[in-house]
C-alpha cells in the first residue's frame, strides 16, 4: 500500500512499522487527500481517534496523528503529520464525522486550528479559557486565574 | 447554537415543524440533573415536544488526566486511569496496563492473563448491571435498580476482598497482577456464577416483555450501523445496530481468544435492541468467567519487569473492549520514567457525540431514554 502511495506522491509519505503497528508518516501538502483515500479505497471506515504530541524544541513543534480502523480489513493504521506552531490542517469532518469532537478536543488542548470544521470552539474548557493545556510549556500548576477570579469568584483554583 | 443541520455523511433531515404557530424553544437540560447521569448540559432546540436539534456542554468534571500523566511515572499513573470510567474501573486498568507492557514488550503470564479476564468480565457485568438499573430508572421502572444494586454487591465483595477496594480497585499492574488471589477466591466466582443467571432472568421478566417498557424503548434512538460507524460509535450501540464487531474477537488481547463465547447483535438499532444486546452480553460474560476459573493455571502472576520502568522510545496504540465500547491509549515513550504523551481514546465521549444523530425528531422524554441507553460515564466523557 504504502509503495503504491509512494509512487503516486513521491516523497511526501513513508511507512514506518514498529511493534507490529504500522504508521504512514505523511507530508502536510497531502492533506486532506490522503485521509479521503485511506477511507475510499482503502476502507479505513473508521476514525476512531485524532489527536496530537507537542514537541516544542522542534521547528515544526506538533505532530499530528490520526488513528484509524478498517472494518473489512480488520487493521489498524496511524497517519502522522508534522506541523509547525500556526499552521492549521484540513478537516477531517467531511470525511469522518466523528472527527468534530475529536479535532475540538485538538484545537481545545493544543491549540491546533482545523480549516472547514463546521463549530471549532472549546470542547472541555469553558469558552473563555486562556492557553492550551497538553502544550509541554503549559505548567502543570498554571490556569486561567482571571477566569477563574471573574467566573467562579474565587481566588485560585488550587 | 448552529448545528440545526445535520452533520455531513449521515442520512439526516431535520424534522419538520409540527404545530404551526409555536416558536422554537431553547430549554437547558441539566448539568444539574438526575437523568444526565453526572454532570452533562445538554441544550435541546424545541417545537413543542419534539426535538430539532441538540449540543451537548461538556467538560465540568475535566481533571486533565492527560497532563497528570506527563507529570508521573508509569507505575504511578496507574490508579488515575480508574478514576476515568469509574464504573468499569478494573478494564481502564487492563487497557492501561497491556499498553505499557506493549511498549516494553513484555507479556503478562498466564495466569495474571486469567485473574486479568475474570475481574473484568465480573467489572462488565457490574457496569451493565449499574447501567440496567439507572436506565430503567430514568425510564420510570423503579425496581430493576433495587435488584440490579444488590446484585452487584457480590461482585464489589469479591474485588473487595481481592484488592480492598471495591470501585477504583488498581487491581492490575503493568506486567501482571500484584495480589495472588485469596483463599477462595475461586469458590466465591463459582458462587456467584450460579448465583446470577436467575438473577438476570428476574431483570428480563420485569422489563424484557413490561408493555410499558417496550412503548418507551422500542424505535426510540434509532441509528443505523452505517452511521454508527461514521460518527465512530463502538461497544453495545453499534452491535445493537447490527454490526458484529468485538475487539475481544476481531483482535483478540489479555487469552480471549481462547475462550468460547458469542458476540450478541441486534438488528433495529433502537433503546430496546440495545438493551438485549447489553442483557444478552451479561449471560456471555458469565459464560468466559466459568471457562476461566475451570481452567485457571498455577505459576507467576508477575512477568519480569524492571523495578524502573523506562520504556524503549517509540510510541504504541492499544485498546479493549470496555463495556461502553472501545478504550484506546496511544502512548508515547520519550526513553525517560515518565510517558512523553498519554492519550485516552474514551469510549463515551464519542458514543455521547452520536446523541444528536439520535434524538432528531423524538420527543423530550425521550432525550432521557437515549442518554441512559448510550451509558456514558462523565468521568470519562471529561477525564
Amino acid at each position: 500500500m504504502v509503495e503504491k502511495y509512494k509512487r503516486q506522491y513521491g516523497s511526501g509519505i513513508e511507512g514506518q512499522s514498529y511493534l507490529g503497528q504500522n504508521c504512514l508518516i505523511v507530508d502536510r501538502s497531502l492533506f486532506p487527500d490522503i485521509l479521503q483515500l485511506l477511507c475510499d479505497e482503502e476502507q479505513f471506515d473508521y476514525c476512531v481517534d485524532i489527536t496530537a504530541v507537542h514537541y516544542p524544541k522542534r521547528e515544526k513543534q506538533f505532530d499530528v496523528i490520526w488513528i484509524l480502523y478498517s472494518f473489512p480489513r480488520n487493521e489498524r493504521i496511524r497517519v502522522k503529520t508534522q506541523i509547525a506552531d500556526g499552521e492549521s490542517l484540513p478537516s477531517a469532518v467531511p470525511i469522518w464525522p466523528t472527527a468534530n469532537w475529536l479535532e475540538r478536543e485538538v484545537y481545545d488542548m493544543f491549540g491546533i486550528k482545523f480549516d472547514g470544521h463546521p463549530d471549532l470552539k472549546r470542547i472541555l474548557l469553558p469558552d473563555g479559557w486562556k492557553g492550551h493545556p497538553l502544550r509541554k510549556d503549559y505548567n502543570i500548576l498554571q490556569q486561567d486565574n482571571e477566569w477563574v477570579q471573574i467566573n467562579l469568584g474565587i481566588e485560585s483554583g488550587q | 447554537m448552529n448545528d440545526t443541520k445535520a452533520p455531513a455523511n449521515l442520512d439526516l433531515e431535520t424534522p419538520e415543524k409540527t404545530y404551526l404557530d409555536s416558536n422554537e424553544l431553547i430549554l437547558n437540560m441539566g448539568p444539574q440533573h438526575p437523568a444526565t447521569h453526572g454532570v452533562l448540559r445538554v441544550i435541546l432546540k424545541l417545537d413543542g415536544e419534539k426535538v430539532l436539534g441538540t449540543e451537548c456542554v461538556i467538560g465540568y468534571l475535566h481533571r486533565g488526566v492527560e497532563k497528570i500523566a506527563e507529570n508521573r511515572t508509569y507505575t504511578m499513573f496507574n490508579p488515575y486511569v480508574d478514576r476515568m470510567d469509574y464504573v468499569a474501573a478494573v478494564s481502564n486498568g487492563l487497557g492501561y496496563c497491556q499498553a505499557v507492557e506493549k511498549l516494553l514488550s513484555v507479556e503478562a503470564p498466564p495466569r495474571a492473563n486469567y485473574i486479568r479476564v475474570i475481574l473484568t468480565e465480573l467489572n462488565r457485568i457490574a457496569s451493565h448491571q449499574l447501567w440496567l438499573g439507572t436506565h430503567a430508572l430514568d425510564i420510570g421502572a423503579m425496581t430493576p435498580l433495587f435488584y440490579t444494586f444488590r446484585d452487584r454487591e457480590e461482585i464489589l465483595k469479591i474485588f473487595e476482598k481481592y484488592c480492598g477496594a471495591r470501585l477504583t480497585t488498581h487491581a492490575f499492574r503493568i506486567g501482571g497482577c500484584q495480589y495472588e488471589t485469596y483463599a477462595g477466591f475461586e469458590k466465591d466466582v463459582k458462587n456467584f456464577l450460579a448465583f446470577f443467571p436467575p438473577k438476570i432472568d428476574e431483570y428480563e421478566e420485569l422489563l424484557t416483555t413490561n408493555r410499558i417498557w417496550l412503548e418507551r424503548t422500542k424505535k426510540v434512538g434509532v441509528i443505523s450501523g452505517k452511521d454508527c460507524i461514521a460518527l465512530g460509535v463502538t461497544g453495545p450501540v453499534l452491535r445493537a445496530s447490527g454490526v458484529k464487531w468485538d475487539i475481544r474477537k476481531a483482535q483478540p488481547y489479555a487469552n480471549y481468544a481462547n475462550f468460547d463465547f458469542e458476540i450478541p447483535t441486534g438488528e433495529n438499532g433502537d433503546t430496546y435492541d440495545r438493551y438485549m444486546v447489553r442483557m444478552i452480553e451479561m449471560r456471555q460474560s458469565l459464560r468466559i468467567i466459568e471457562q476461566a476459573v475451570n481452567g485457571i493455571p498455577e505459576g507467576p502472576i508477575m512477568a519480569k519487569v524492571p523495578k524502573v520502568i523506562k520504556p524503549p522510545v517509540g510510541e504504541i496504540y492499544h485498546s479493549i473492549e470496555a463495556p461502553k465500547g472501545e478504550l484506546g491509549y496511544f502512548i508515547v515513550s520519550d526513553g525517560s520514567t515518565q510517558p512523553y504523551r498519554v492519550r485516552v481514546r474514551p469510549p463515551s465521549f464519542v458514543n455521547l457525540q452520536a446523541l444528536d444523530t439520535m434524538v432528531r425528531g423524538m420527543l423530550v422524554a425521550d432525550v432521557v431514554a437515549v442518554i441512559g441507553t448510550l451509558d456514558i460515564v462523565l468521568g470519562e466523557v471529561d477525564r
